[in-house]
Formats: structure tokens, sequence, C-alpha cells
């Protein structure tokens, strides 16, 4: 038992390796741009290890820089992480299996990166055991990559070349792709996500990610809207 | 408003979306409606997501073979299409994308 936890777990870690490369220049350039914008070291450091959201992080540090006013910036921050509020809501009915106090870590670790790994492992082997352990070996990787990116950023930030130039973005996308193009099954599956990306590159714009959401939102109710269609079309046919 | 409420605050509206759902998971039974809903989720947010890393640089649409993420995403679709293998897919992915940057 012990040992499956531990491969669970190393599993969890292994399937979010291409993610954590592209987060690298972000957490990096997170802790040298806050430094720079004259936060403290404690002040960044608690923002990486308590807030934990890669673009509310950047959003604050850049109102805050602006001298934007401090509700603004929560307000926007809360914006933001609507995205996340769809992440949670999909990964209910496996969440309604665990204990209560279980769910507060994994929610506060739920991200972009996480949700996407963990949803393709329940769409390849639905029902499997051991899905906290696999979900926390992601997020425990990711976290642990974002802590000790913020760090160096903090320290040799200046001195070490801007990464985010250097297109390591691209493990993100091609992980994207690996994930979504196998959950492309029915007619409405493929509208959503031809909606999703029209959307997205029409809105992208948009403030504070919000084009991002509503491309989301616009796309699912694509799927949903065909989904329903294809099932009453099945009904008359069944009578 | 002092940086440790302020950062206080950051915590809470950055926690509260993700956990608000967790917290009802099991608690309230969702109209099917939303369940169906549920299933098109990563489906829409990840492909959101790629397409505008992918599509957009530096604030512009760019469609063309200067844009490396562009061609590096088309050929991970087309091995994930045929192969349906997530670690193949994303090796074949940086591949090109290495290619493309050396040959391009």
């Amino acid at each position: 038992m012990q040992h499956h936890r531990t491969t669970l777990l190393l599993r969890g870690m292994r399937d979010t390796l291409p993610l954590i490369l592209a987060a690298i220049p972000f957490g990096i350039l997170f802790g040298a741009a806050a430094i720079s914008q004259g936060l403290s070291v404690f002040t960044t450091m608690a923002m990486s290890l308590f807030v934990y959201a890669g673009a509310s992080q950047f959003i604050a540090v850049t109102l805050l820089a602006s001298s934007t006013a401090l509700p603004v910036i929560l307000m926007t921050v809360f914006i933001v992480n609507l995205r996340h509020m769809l992440y949670s809501a999909a990964l209910m009915p496996q969440v309604s299996k665990l204990k209560q106090w279980m769910r507060i870590p994994l929610a506060f670790w739920l991200t972009d990166e996480t949700f996407a790994v963990v949803s393709h492992r329940d769409m390849a082997q639905p029902d499997a055991p051991g899905w906290a352990t696999y979900y926390l070996g992601s997020a425990l990787a990711m976290y642990g990559n974002w802590i000790f990116c913020t760090w160096v950023g903090m320290t040799i930030g200046q001195q070490i070349p801007d990464m985010t130039t250097w297109g390591l973005d691209i493990a993100l996308i091609v992980a994207f792709v690996a994930i979504v193009v196998p959950a492309l099954r029915k007619r409405a599956d493929w509208a959503c996500a031809l909606t999703a990306a029209v959307v997205a590159v029409l809105c992208f714009d948009w403030p504070n990610q919000t084009g991002l959401l509503f491309a989301a939102l616009s796309a699912i109710g694509v799927g949903l809207l065909l989904d329903r269609t294809t099932t009453s079309d099945a009904g008359q046919q069944h009578v | 408003m002092s940086n440790t409420l302020f950062i206080m605050g950051m915590v809470a509206l950055t926690f509260i979306p993700r956990y608000v759902p967790f917290l009802l998971a099991g608690k309230i039974s969702l109209p099917h409606w939303a369940k169906r809903a549920l299933h098109y989720v990563p489906i829409a947010v990840l492909t959101a997501i790629v397409a505008q890393a992918s599509l957009i640089h530096q604030g512009v649409v760019q469609i063309d073979l200067n844009n490396h993420h562009l061609l590096a995403a088309m050929v991970a679709f087309f091995v994930s299409l045929t192969t349906r293998h997530m670690f193949f897919t994303i090796l074949m992915g940086l591949l090109s994308f290495l290619l493309a940057r050396w040959l391009l």
C-alpha cells in the first residue's frame, strides 16, 4: 500500500514535468520583477507560498508598481481566478469522495497545470484508485518548483537572462494539445474546442484574462447545445 | 491597508473560487445540464489557453512559418490525432519546435 502510494505520487509528478518546465521562466521572472518593483523579500515569498497563483501574482506586482488602488487590485485578482472555479466544479465528482479536510489543501494547489494532468487521467482511466495521491504528486511538484523559482528570481534574477523569451512555454502548449485531442470524441467535443479556439483569439486583448473565461464559457455553451440536440435526436429515434 | 492585510485579501480571493465547488461536492446535487457542462470544461479551457499561447505573439495574431509555437502545436495536434499517445505527442511537439528554430 505504501509502495503503491509512492508510485502514484511520483506518477503525478512525472506527468506534470513538461508543465513544470514551462513554468520555470515565469517563476524566476516573478521573483525578479517583484524585487525590482520594490517588494520586500518577505512579501514576494509570501505571495508564492500563500497566494500561489501565477497570474494573480504578476497582476498584483504590476498594479502595485503603477500604484493602483488596493481594492481594485483585489477585484482584478478575483476575476482572474474565476476560471479556476470551472476547474474546481469539473472535479466535483471525484472530490465528493474525499474527506472535507483534504479538500482544503487540494483546492489551494489547484492550477491550470494540475487540472490538465488530473483531468487527463480521469478521461483515460475513470475511477482509477488513488485520485487524491496522484493529484497531490502533481500539485506538490508544481508548488515546490514555483517556490524554488521565485527564490532563484529574487536572489539571482537580475544576473541571469530573461528565460521567458526562450519559448519554453511550448512545453505547456504541446502538453495541453496531447491532453485535449484524445478527449475529442463526439461532434459536440470538436465544436466545443473549435469555439474555444476562435473566441479565445478574437478576445485575446480583453483585460485580466476575461477573454479566456469568455471563450471557455461560450465553448461550454456550444458543447452543451449540440450535446442536447444529439441526445434529443437519439431519444426521438427510440420513440 | 497594510501589506499583510493585502496579501491575506489576495489569499482569500484566490482560494475561494477554487474551494467553494470542492466544499459543496457531494453535498448538493447538480442539475442534469450542469453535469453535462462539466464534461466540456477541460476541452474548453485548455483549448482556449493553447489557442492564445500559440497564435498570439507580442500582442498580435501571427499565422505564418515564423510562428514556431504554432508549427509545433500543429505537429502535436496531428501526432495526437493519429497516435493518441501523450508522451510521444509531447516529444514530437518539442522536437518540431527545436527543428523549426534551427531551420527556419
